[in-house]
């Protein structure tokens, strides 16, 4: 029999979705024979109040796995996470907003009320109105990840994940195996550009201002490290996997620097302070690095990780 | 005896929301409403971050379209420091754009759309959907899935990512285009034409016939149309003016810069999302769907209505015969459909073209940028309307205002209008079921919010 997939989107994007998509041929193979999708909204017509939208109280179908996408923002995000909970055997994390908030929990540096004044009060093309209540949810207090709100049994990080952890992740479940997780290893130890740990000697950081040097055409095996050509790459502090099974990560790839989306390596880690160490490991400047607490906690804002600062006194 | 009807999640559509329907006792329709649940805030969050960071950040309004939002920001962050692009990175740009639309037009129709034409509207919903599909048309089915994820791939392959891209710098673009992709884009994007094609011919065969009456009744409305054109009114999705057409067709063009002059946005007290209207033309905001005021759509049907020809020959040939068909501007919701493909063919061409320009291989891709204080307003086409991001950074170049009004938001007040004239048509006597909800739904669908 198909195994029973309910997949939701909270406080997210659609990219995991997309992401999901992606799967091309893979997916073909797998539904509907081995894979029942019972509740997808991208996709399938399936509703929460019922067909008739009717029923009092949001309910989800019962399913094998449930597919989480998304962080938590709002009392509605929570109450479907609870419900995929209750009727779902196992939960995947996917993407980087349920696991650790994602870009939306950039959120978490500023208050709620902070928010909805610019939002509502302080842009140029709205003339100021009340905060809405009617029927939309209440916002919680901050961003969470998923596991901040209920039990996770696999995580699949990423912005988005690529189809190939995806497609690993739930050939592992429909195994039999429930302990799923990416490698830990760096982003750095996947990327293929050429290293010269010559020391940079107190330089400042480079902003995205320009191109790094490399020549047109030629693999990524000949271009020299974002990092020593002095730009911020969080490759060091960053989990591995955003170019699936095999490759070279991505976004260098594009000759662009990684900036953290499938964030830390382990769970423990604080990716701020040991990204300032690798800094110094390679003679660059650490306190040059603009808006570091933001940009060193981009994708990683829930779990407390970013939170209002204080209001200077008399500010 | 009044009752509440409420359709969540609306499915088949790419974000999120919630119907609330109000039946009297009579079990007519007395009210509609399209609720947006969520607010994440970037309005809010991007102020402090470095300008040249955000089209990184606010890519992620959208995995659908973050490739809009990226070009939209790189262009905004361009104009706050002032910065000329060297004309290659501009075709590059260009090129991408063009070529992430693809997947994303045949997401919509044979993924999102088509369910509702060949499984049928009324179907069980338990077959309506991409596997009800797959198992009618399997070839097709296939041939579908392969080709979208194919298109993916192009840009994932050559760009790094396809979904959260990074390549389009402020500045300019990442990295140059090599001979040897070039001529892989060519081939692909070849394909992707020939499929275009048969796409709208078996669309215009095979699909939109069957259903014309449901085309001239479901959620149909007059409004006002947004969308870009070039400085001669030619069909862009990358650059050039904005044009407000109002319901008799008359229309005014103007600068992105200008945009707040024409353009304002109205807050309900039930819904996150704000709603656009035509602030310029002086008759305020209203709803009411026997009389609303101020509404204008976005889309693809708003961009075919508003410019004066296509970029391109296949793409330009349609247009002609749709115009005869529908005349300008062609108001039933339903052609968004129609209007979907069209756009889908000038996509495909618009790529092949800018592949085999002579100047796409320049390695010269990156203007030198200084940082300075500035505002700056980008705007681009997404597959869902217009983009607009108007970002202000101080002396070190760092944000300290940012007003967006991204795609779908254009579309809600008329969303909201096009599923209370559709629950009025559908629903009588209190009889309601998942084939008439979804007859609603459909009216939400036709705008791919």
């Amino acid at each position: 029999m198909a195994v029973r997939v309910v997949s939701e989107w909270l406080n997210s994007c659609s990219g995991c979705e997309i992401s999901i998509l992606n799967l091309g041929g893979t997916l073909l193979d797998l539904v509907p024979e081995k894979l029942s999708l019972v509740h997808i909204p991208a996709l399938v017509d399936s509703k929460y109040f019922g067909p008739g939208g009717d029923q009092p109280h949001l309910s989800l179908p019962e399913a094998e796995v449930g597919i989480l996408s998304g962080g938590i923002r709002n009392e509605e995000h929570k109450e479907v996470a609870l419900e995929a909970r209750k009727k779902c055997k196992f939960i995947i994390a996917l993407g980087t907003c349920a696991t650790n908030g994602g870009i939306p929990a950039q959120v978490n540096a500023f208050t709620n009320q902070e928010v909805t004044d610019k939002v509502f009060n302080k842009c140029l093309t709205t003339p100021p109105a009340p905060v809405p209540t009617q029927v939309v949810p209440k916002m919680t207090d901050r961003v969470y990840a998923l596991d901040e709100v209920i039990k996770v049994d696999i995580s699949i990080p990423g912005c988005p994940p690529h189809p190939d952890w995806i497609a690993d992740a739930i050939l592992a479940l429909l195994a039999g195996k429930t302990d799923w997780k990416l490698p830990e290893r760096s982003v750095c130890d996947t990327c293929q550009v050429i290293r010269e740990k010559k020391a940079a000697g107190g330089a400042d950081i480079k902003r995205s201002l320009t191109n790094p040097v490399f020549e047109v055409g030629e693999p990524i095996q000949k271009m020299r490290c974002l990092m020593e050509q002095g730009f911020l790459c969080q490759g060091p502090v960053t989990l591995a996997g955003c170019a699936g099974k095999d490759g070279n990560p991505r976004c260098v790839d594009a000759r662009m620097p990684c900036r953290g989306c499938f964030g830390p390596i382990r769970k423990s880690a604080n990716p701020l302070v040991e990204m300032m160490g690798a800094l110094s490991s390679v003679g660059i400047n650490a306190q040059s690095v603009p808006d570091r607490r933001m940009i060193l906690n981009r994708f990683i804002g829930a779990h407390n990780k970013l939170r209002p600062l204080p209001q200077k006194p008399g500010a | 005896m009044a009752k509440t009807i409420q359709i969540q999640p609306v499915t088949r559509i790419e974000g999120h929301a919630r119907v609330v329907i109000q039946l009297n006792d009579a079990g007519e329709v007395s009210d509609t409403k399209v609720h947006v649940m969520a607010l994440r805030g970037f309005e809010k969050f991007c102020h402090g971050r470095p300008v040249e960071e955000m089209p990184r950040i606010v890519n992620r309004i959208c995995g659908i379209c973050p490739w809009n939002h990226h070009l939209a920001s790189a262009k905004a962050a361009d104009a706050v420091f002032g910065v000329t692009l060297p004309p290659t990175a501009v075709k590059l740009r260009r090129l991408a754009q063009h070529l992430a639309w693809i997947p994303d037009k045949l997401l919509n129709f044979y993924f999102l759309a088509a369910p509702d034409f060949v499984i049928g509207p009324t179907a069980d919903p338990s077959v309506r959907n991409v596997v009800g599909i797959i198992q009618a048309a399997p070839d097709l089915a296939k041939k579908v899935v392969m080709l979208r994820q194919k298109g993916s791939m192009l840009l994932e392959d050559w760009l790094g990512k396809v979904i959260h891209p990074v390549a389009a710098a402020v500045g300019g673009f990442s990295t140059p285009l090599s001979a040897a992709y070039r001529d892989r884009i060519v081939a692909e994007t070849k394909e992707q034409l020939e499929f275009a094609l048969f796409t709208i011919k078996f669309a215009k065969e095979n699909v939109f016939p069957k259903y014309l009456d449901a085309v001239k009744t479901l959620g149909v409305f007059d409004s006002g149309f947004l969308g870009t054109v070039t400085n001669d009114g030619t069909w862009d999705i990358y650059d050039g003016k904005l044009r407000m057409m109002k319901i008799d067709g008359s229309y005014e063009d103007f600068a992105y810069e200008q945009y707040s002059d024409h353009i304002a946005e109205a807050v309900e007290g039930w819904s996150y999302v704000k709603m656009p209207y035509a602030k310029k033309w002086g008759d305020g905001f209203s709803l009411d769907d026997a009389a609303p005021k101020g509404i204008y759509r976005a889309n693809c049907l708003a961009r075919i209505n508003v410019c004066d020809r296509m970029p391109t020959p296949l793409a330009q040939k349609e247009l002609e015969e749709f115009r005869a068909a529908f005349g300008r501007p062609a108001q039933l919701t339903l052609l968004y459909h129609w209007a979907r493909l069209i756009e889908l063919v000038a996509n495909c061409e618009m790529a092949l073209q800018l592949a085999q320009d002579p100047d796409i291989l320049s390695k010269d891709v990156r203007a030198d940028v200084t940082v300075k204080a500035g505002r700056g307003v980008g705007c681009v086409e997404a597959p869902r309307g217009t983009l607009i991001h108007d970002y202000t950074g101080d002396a070190q170049g760092f944000i300290t205002d940012v007003n967006l009004i991204v795609g779908s938001t254009h579309n809600q007040a008329p969303i909201n209008i096009s599923v209370k004239k559709a629950a009025k048509a559908v629903i009588k006597g209190g009889v309601v079921d998942q084939g008439v909800l979804n007859l609603v739904e459909m009216a939400i669908r036709a705008y791919d919010p």
